[in-house]
């Protein structure tokens, strides 16, 4: 079981990557009392039969690792999810993509801390591959909203590489100094 | 912290390519490889990365590839680290937070001394001291 709801995200992203998708729209949306998050691809997606059985922690495809018999991922966060009053729903057609939403309500006393956003987001964007991935996360409190948007190209394109030390240094400078503005409106006299 | 724009990544990106140009590019044969399927995840391969990335950060070696992976086969002794490095072996690292990534970088890439005590996989048995446990 993963520690943290960012844990849960870099998980359930990497399905969409393994999945060959070439759009990946990422949205973490945290209001008051819930977390609502969406992972949308346009990956190879999958049957009405499978999608109904990913939810057993004994079903894999058999793909990734020939000889293993389970598929972890995807029962995890519904596991987590269940734990704390929360929503999981996932859709797909094969061939076309996959939508997940999972929503996890935060002042439940199982609600998993959110951890590091900023590393989860530099770790699916670094991913190797050419695929787009447009990451959107918002987060409003009673009074004030603060949002950010990270485009992948965008960024693979003023870095030039996002697998060198150096760069993907840089890329986490970037992404915290937009986290930290987020973080920032959660307490606004701290 | 201010939010940074595109420009200003792109000066930082320039500036440092610039300067490194200057020196001579060390590391760039070395490839860092973190299994972050859901056992590394669930394990704190996060942590790991982000300690990699200080640490390389903190010794100036910006060429060093740091990529990732799914899982290894290595699941009881996540998080692990393959390192690939010109004249030492290919290592599979095992049990690595950041307190290992600190002594992988220091010792494996910047030393070519392997790190004993979590070399899990790849060299021959004994090379390994207590067989890796």
């Amino acid at each position: 079981m993963h520690a943290s709801l960012s844990d849960f995200l870099a998980d359930i992203v990497q399905n969409s990557i393994e999945a060959e998708a070439s759009l990946i729209e990422i949205t973490v949306d945290e209001g008051i009392k819930t977390i609502e998050c969406t992972v949308v691809d346009n990956g190879k997606g999958m049957s009405e039969e499978v999608r109904k059985r990913v939810s057993d922690p004994f079903y894999t495809d058999g793909v990734k690792h020939t000889r293993r018999k389970v598929g972890l991922g995807i029962p995890f966060l519904i596991q987590a999810v269940e734990a704390c009053g929360g929503n999981f729903d996932l859709q797909s057609k094969k061939g076309e993509g996959t939508h997940v939403f999972f929503s996890f309500l935060l002042d439940h006393i199982d609600c998993p801390p959110l951890g590091n956003l900023a590393t989860a987001f530099v770790a699916l964007l670094s991913y190797g591959g050419t695929y787009q991935m447009m990451i959107k996360r918002k987060l409003t409190t009673f009074d004030q909203t603060e949002m950010y948007e990270l485009d992948r190209l965008q960024l693979l394109d003023v870095l030039g590489d996002m697998h060198t030390s150096g760069n993907l240094q840089l890329l986490k400078t970037y992404v915290e100094s937009f986290e930290a503005a987020v973080q920032e409106i959660r307490n606004p006299m701290g | 912290m201010a939010k940074m724009t595109l420009e200003q990544l792109r000066e930082l990106r320039d500036r440092k390519k610039s300067e490194l140009q200057k020196r001579d590019i060390e590391g760039k044969d070395i490839q860092i490889i973190i299994g972050m399927g859901t056992c590394g995840i669930a394990a704190g391969a996060k942590t790991v990365l982000d300690a990699f990335l200080a640490e390389l950060d903190a010794h100036h070696l910006e060429h060093v590839a740091v990529t990732q992976t799914g899982c290894m086969g290595l699941c009881y002794v996540e998080p692990t680290v393959e390192v690939i490095s010109p004249n030492m072996p290919p290592v599979i690292y095992g049990k690595v937070d950041a307190t290992v990534a600190k002594s992988i970088v220091e010792e494996h890439v910047m030393n070519n001394k392997m790190v004993s005590d979590h070399v899990f996989d790849r060299p021959s048995a004994d090379i390994i001291k207590d067989g890796g446990k």
